[in-house]
């Protein structure tokens, strides 16, 4: 038995976490984290969910605190979050939470605490042993949250506990309903959640001044005109503003100039991804890699040659800002943001 | 160990246990005497007598008539009743629109003073100096002929400070002849004689529950002339300032409780403020770099806020209640988690150092064993604390 912190949400996987950890004859306290004070409709910060987490503590019979680290969140996620998109970056902030949050400032907190570890619900799995565990992709494909995980490597991951990684997601809401847990039919929460829905370009529009500029074509000719690079990601199809025959993508983003690139899909291709931040849990097999390049996106095989990842296959461009994370088969070796 | 298991009860600045006989006082008109003040019976008769007797009880330790005496479901209807209601009244007799109120007050001022603003008020947030004492000088400043309200609070419920209300009242004379002076006070009736500090404001806000009364019981003191436009409408009781039956019980429970808290207060304020001296002294030794916070020779007898650097004080409450020790910080927001006090923000406070302080209460249950218990384990876990560094 050990003294294991759970991070409750208040919706159902971080309820059946702390269920199942219990079960396992752990000793449980149940925390909820504050992280966001601003309006935001959805997400994993309302009076609402805290109740929640608070009532499903109590039903199990674990103690329950609220933890507000809406400092270190501002601080951590959503300050770098704005200024990326100001940059022409498109930002992962689930990816930014989890490894400086959820499993930084938590877990120090834990620590000091005496506890033994740190768990959440993400469907994702530890495997290997101490000193040597990794993140491996969780047993319900289609819920899989690994990709989230892919920066964290020993030995953080001796202190973390992932159980609801070894169930499909309807074996959790089966459990959290025999349970009786008033989280068991709770809807999942989407996007990100310190932004309601959709209203992604105007929070960036209240926090930063961004300055007008031009979209070109590949040929470098202007084509249309834009109020800011903050409403853009590489990619991006819908609404780029240009009347065009053939369907145009932004290809690329000049922040520095406020110049937008559009180009047809095949302006879009690349066959390496360089990164930054590169974070190497353990070296691959020669080089040889699957890359995923969103949260649930297929995995692509690659190679990584020093921090660059070589596609076998050339893929739509990832847009810089986004995580790239490297498995070998389940198994998650590295991550790295997308330069 | 577990606060709920007979822990050490550290915070009676948020609530107190109930004092022995408040609730054998109460029961009586929650069973056979459940009759309606209101009535013109026997049953209803019964009721009334008890009701008036509380306001008696209340009137003589506050120092008003009873006549004067609203009861209100709590310290914050009394304080929005007090703060919006002589506003709207004095607006309403076009005699002014002016608030003024100290940037450290109880959220229930606050709260009312924004509405005010919404309503097109002129509001001013009187500042507050680092030692925990509004600014005397910026509060003259900020009165005017127009001025309807001035609002100050007895003592501070964080850092426990008595504010120079003679000070305020002496401004509001001068300065401003037709506003009214309301106090809040709240946090000053464990410790003070309000007959005597208390008697230069027009209208003073009381709650029974921080001096071992009930939840949900408080009064207002509306002293004669004050214009106040009542919140609830209905069926006038309370002199029209606060429609809806009595609830008598409760009014027995301030009265009795508040009457049991002025006949012990001079003895359990020396032997309150000898524990204090003793945590406090204890902590500032044991932890190193730790500070007081508030002019120590403001404070009321029972609070400690102590201030230790690089702490963050919500883990150390987390591990505090894992060893059965009630204390607060800050502010509890809806969802329980708790913001940096903005009591110490308003007083000059950095963000790190709001983060970084504790409060202890302590109150008429508190004990020797709790001092000795709290010195035990305190200093320890400020330092578990302190060495993961957390706190940025």
């Amino acid at each position: 038995m050990s003294r294991v912190l759970v991070a409750m949400s208040g919706g159902v996987d971080s309820s059946v976490a702390a269920a199942l950890l219990l079960d396992a004859g752990h000793d449980v306290v149940g925390m909820t984290l504050k992280l966001w004070g601003g309006p935001s409709d959805s997400g994993c910060c309302s009076v609402g969910d805290v109740e929640d987490a608070r009532r499903v503590a109590a039903q199990l019979g674990i103690r329950h605190y609220v933890l507000n680290l809406s400092d270190e969140f501002d601080h951590e996620v959503v300050d770098p979050y704005v200024d990326a998109y100001a940059n022409g970056r498109t930002p992962n902030p689930c990816v930014e939470c989890n490894r400086h949050v959820k499993f930084g400032h938590l877990l120090s907190r834990a620590d000091a605490l005496g506890f033994d570890a740190v768990a959440t619900g993400h469907h994702a799995r530890v495997v290997g042993d101490t000193g040597a565990r990794f993140v491996a992709r969780g047993r319900d494909a289609a819920k899989d949250q690994s990709y989230v995980l892919s920066m964290l490597g020993p030995p953080v991951l001796d202190r973390v506990l992932l159980p609801v990684g070894e169930l499909d997601k309807a074996a959790v809401r089966a459990h959290a309903v025999h349970l009786g847990l008033r989280t068991a039919a709770k809807p999942e929460s989407m996007d990100v959640c310190f932004i309601a829905r959709g209203g992604r370009e105007r929070f960036i529009a209240e926090r930063v001044e961004m300055a007008p500029g031009v979209i070109v074509g590949v040929d470098g000719g202007v084509v249309g005109r834009h109020d800011g690079v903050g409403r853009f990601t590489i990619g991006q199809r819908r609404r780029v503003g240009v009347a065009a025959g053939e369907r145009r993508f932004v290809t690329a983003i000049d922040a520095a100039t406020a110049t937008v690139t559009i180009g047809c899909h095949e302006d879009l291709l690349r066959d390496e991804i360089a990164l930054d931040e590169l974070v190497l849990h353990r070296p691959a097999d020669d080089g040889r890699v699957h890359a995923q390049v969103r949260a649930h996106g297929a995995p692509l095989r690659a190679r990584l040659l020093g921090d660059t990842v070589l596609l076998d296959e050339p893929e739509p461009r990832v847009a810089p800002g986004q995580t790239v994370a490297l498995y070998d088969g389940d198994v998650v070796v590295g991550g790295g943001i997308a330069r | 160990m577990d606060s709920s298991r007979g822990g050490v009860y550290l915070d009676h600045a948020a609530t107190t246990p109930l004092r022995p006989g408040v609730v054998s006082a109460m029961l009586p008109f929650l069973t056979e005497h459940f009759g309606n003040p209101s009535g013109a019976h026997a049953v209803a008769r019964a009721a009334k007598n008890a009701l008036e007797e509380a306001r008696e009880q209340v009137a003589d330790v506050v120092g008003a008539r009873p006549d004067e005496i609203v009861f209100t479901s709590g310290g914050t209807e009394a304080d929005g009743l007090a703060v919006k209601g002589v506003a709207r009244g004095a607006r309403d007799a076009s005699l002014g629109d002016g608030v003024v109120v100290s940037a450290f007050e109880h959220p229930a001022v606050l709260a009312s003073a924004d509405r005010l603003e919404v309503d097109g008020f002129r509001v001013t947030r009187v500042p507050v100096r680092r030692e925990g004492i509004v600014d005397v000088d910026a509060l003259a400043d900020a009165l005017d002929e127009r001025t309807a309200v001035v609002s100050v609070m007895t003592v501070n419920n964080e850092i426990g400070t008595v504010q120079p209300l003679a000070d305020v009242a002496i401004a509001v004379r001068e300065r401003a002849p037709n506003a009214r002076f309301h106090t809040d006070a709240v946090q000053g009736a464990p410790w003070l004689d309000l007959a005597r500090m208390a008697a230069v404001a027009d209208l003073v806000s009381i709650s029974a529950h921080k001096i071992g009364g009930p939840k949900g019981s408080g009064a207002l003191v509306v002293r004669g002339g004050a214009r106040v436009r009542p919140e609830a409408d209905g069926g006038g009781q309370e002199r029209g300032l606060r429609s809806g039956t009595v609830d008598v019980a409760a009014a027995v429970g301030l009265a009795t409780a508040l009457g049991l808290a002025a006949a012990e207060r001079d003895d359990e304020n020396i032997r309150i403020r000898a524990l204090r001296d003793r945590l406090e002294r204890g902590l500032l030794e044991r932890c190193p770099g730790s500070w007081s916070n508030g002019d120590p020779s403001w404070k009321v007898p029972g609070n400690v806020n102590v201030g230790f650097p690089g702490l963050d004080v919500q883990t150390l409450l987390v591990l505090l209640d894992g060893e059965g020790i009630a204390a607060s910080a800050g502010s509890s927001c809806a969802s329980g988690a708790i913001d940096p006090s903005p009591v110490l923000l308003a007083m000059g406070y950095d963000r790190h150092a709001a983060r970084s302080s504790l409060r202890l209460t302590l109150g008429w249950s508190s004990s020797n064993a709790d001092v000795e218990r709290a010195l035990q384990v305190i200093p320890e876990a400020v330092e578990r604390v302190r060495a993961v560094g957390a706190s940025r």
